[in-house]
């Protein structure tokens, strides 16, 4: 009760608001028709008609939840009109995204843990990367591996989630593999334990939880990348050449349905890296 | 081959150099490490020009810096126009916006316990979704001009940083805010005194992230429809007629823009939170 009773309020409030919203906004498109046809509507009768237009300016909750429903279940999985099917593009592009800046970002920080010219080399050269918005570089990361001949469209999709995930992975592994205190490291130099001894026994297991909070972060981030990557390519399939398309062609259901299918894509991302870290944290004996 | 050899080396040789310095006690001062940090940045100049010309790359797949350089300066005015548009007008308004809307709502909201549980976990979903989807929609909404960037803005930051702001609300302890009560400090006071300062940290976190977030929407709106100016009609119209030496001049003024913003938004952090143990020297 205590947690979900304010939730649903606001959700309730939000959908409230986008109803009236709706209303308010369709209703010059009724009142234009109306003028044009040469009869007046009552207020009554403006309301059922902006639930329901082809091209709304904001479609209501319902219409969206219809056109979701409908891309998802109303074709075949493998149709270019099923919402499955261009989810599915989108999340294999995501994920190799993911993977690709998670090896990255390990990688990095341990290199730069390691050795200190890496940290004052290559770290302000990582935090300057990301203060570089990415979609100025996304279409030229297309063309390149165009040029090169890597016909496939995931990679140049995978290097742009990558290089927005890499970050949170790269800042939580740091501070995860500095976290042994001295004790604990001391401890390790009275065993005599060499250097990989050292990172495998104590740094390693000590920066997981680190890595697991980063792993939230870092998936929501590799999804931008990816819708980022697919909006202005004139990709053709993908949740963001959805979006594109539908606003080209002045669809805006079109827009809406991809728009909700990426974030309910992105919410249960986000369910299952949680999950699999309150799995791993049981696992590892950290109180939940 | 000349060229491929001569920039291997250099940057054999700069990374040696850098390995030194980084050792010595030059490197444990702040411009030590500035300096290295500038050696490799150079080095990974001197690098690209040398695969570039070393494998004769030609400029339609990638122009090397030795032209992006000249193209830049040669093609001032209309860089300053595009950035003009899509940064001052778009997205530094939208910011500003977002930030004032996201900081009322947050002391709106800051009363209520309830709005507050309520608000909290729905904010910090909506801050994780692909919230730039909603470009195509606002353009619509909003016409092609500046005003439609703004608002893609304001979305993509406003969420980020209320999360950041209530958060930072409730950042002062028990102690202190008790302190406050034995001194009979109204709601304001308290406010004023101690609460938004101890936030700071906060909503300086939430503005750094914002600030990024803030160039990639107004970019991105850009791709959905614009007027003849702005950073990222330039770089879909350059691309498409593969003038990717304008393409690479424009990405250096978009990610000068984007380190000027932090790094401005850093600076202003430090001087207001100096109190905060991760700013101590």
């Amino acid at each position: 009760m205590g947690k979900i009773a304010p939730v649903l309020t606001v959700l309730c409030a939000i959908f409230t608001l986008w109803y009236l919203a709706a209303v308010w906004m369709n209703a010059t498109w009724v009142y234009d028709q109306a003028a044009r046809s040469g009869t007046t509507v009552t207020l009554a009768e403006v309301i059922p008609q902006t639930m329901a237009q082809d091209r709304p300016l904001l479609p209501p909750p319902h219409q969206v939840a219809q056109v979701l429903w409908d891309g998802v279940t109303g074709q075949a999985v493998t149709s270019k009109r099923s919402l499955v099917y261009h989810g599915y593009v989108t999340l294999r592009g995501t994920m190799m995204g993911f993977v690709l800046g998670i090896v990255l970002g390990v990688a990095l920080a341990m290199a730069i843990v390691r050795f200190r010219v890496m940290e004052v080399s290559v770290m302000p050269w990582a935090i300057i990367s990301q203060t570089i918005p990415i979609v100025a570089l996304a279409p030229m990361i297309l063309t390149v591996s165009n040029q090169i001949g890597i016909d496939n469209r995931e990679v140049p999709k995978a290097i742009i989630a990558a290089y927005l995930s890499f970050f949170p992975v790269l800042v939580s592994m740091i501070k995860g593999l500095r976290s042994p205190d001295q004790m604990q490291l001391d401890l390790l130099s009275t065993y005599g334990a060499s250097e990989p001894q050292t990172f495998f026994k104590l740094r390693l297991p000590a920066s997981l939880p680190y890595f697991f909070a980063s792993l939230k972060v870092a998936v929501a981030a590799a999804l931008v990348g990816t819708i980022i990557g697919e909006l202005p390519t004139g990709a053709v399939e993908g949740l963001g050449a959805r979006m594109l398309i539908g606003s080209q062609f002045g669809e805006p259901l079109i827009m809406w349905a991809a728009l909700f299918a990426a974030a309910i894509l992105a919410g249960g991302l986000i369910l299952i890296v949680g999950w699999i870290e309150r799995l791993a944290r049981a696992r590892m004996g950290v109180p939940a | 081959m000349i060229w491929l050899i001569g920039s291997v080396v250099f940057w054999l040789a700069a990374w040696a150099l850098n390995v030194r310095l980084a050792a010595s006690g030059f490197g444990k001062t702040r411009a030590g490490q500035i300096t290295v940090a500038a050696l490799f940045g150079i080095t990974l100049l001197v690098l690209w020009e040398g695969l570039v010309r070393g494998f004769a790359v030609p400029t339609v797949i990638l122009p090397g810096p030795s032209v992006i350089g000249p193209k830049i300066v040669s093609s001032l005015p209309i860089l300053w126009a595009d950035f003009v548009q899509t940064v001052i007008r778009g997205a530094l308004s939208g910011f500003a916006i977002g930030t004032v809307a996201a900081f009322v709502t947050a002391i709106a909201i800051d009363r209520s316990p309830f709005l507050q549980k309520g608000l909290l976990p729905v904010g910090n979903f909506v801050s994780a979704l692909p919230i730039v989807g909603l470009a195509p929609v606002l353009v619509m909404w909003f016409g092609f001009d500046w005003q439609s960037k703004a608002a893609v803005v304001v979305v993509m930051v406003f969420f980020p940083l209320l999360v950041n702001m209530v958060a930072g609300l409730q950042a002062s302890d028990r102690l202190q805010r008790d302190l406050m009560e034995t001194y009979s400090a109204t709601y304001t006071q308290r406010l004023l005194k101690l609460r938004l300062p101890a936030a700071m940290p906060f909503i300086f976190n939430g503005l750094k992230i914002a600030a990024t977030l803030a160039l990639i929407g107004a970019i991105v709106a850009e791709f959905f429809g614009s007027p003849v100016t702005g950073m990222g009609f330039r770089i879909s119209t350059e691309v498409g007629k593969l003038a990717l030496d304008m393409v690479w001049a424009t990405i250096a003024v978009a990610a000068l823009a984007g380190s000027a913003l932090y790094g401005l938004i850093a600076l202003i952090e430090s001087r207001v939170t100096f109190w905060h143990p991760s700013q101590r020297k």
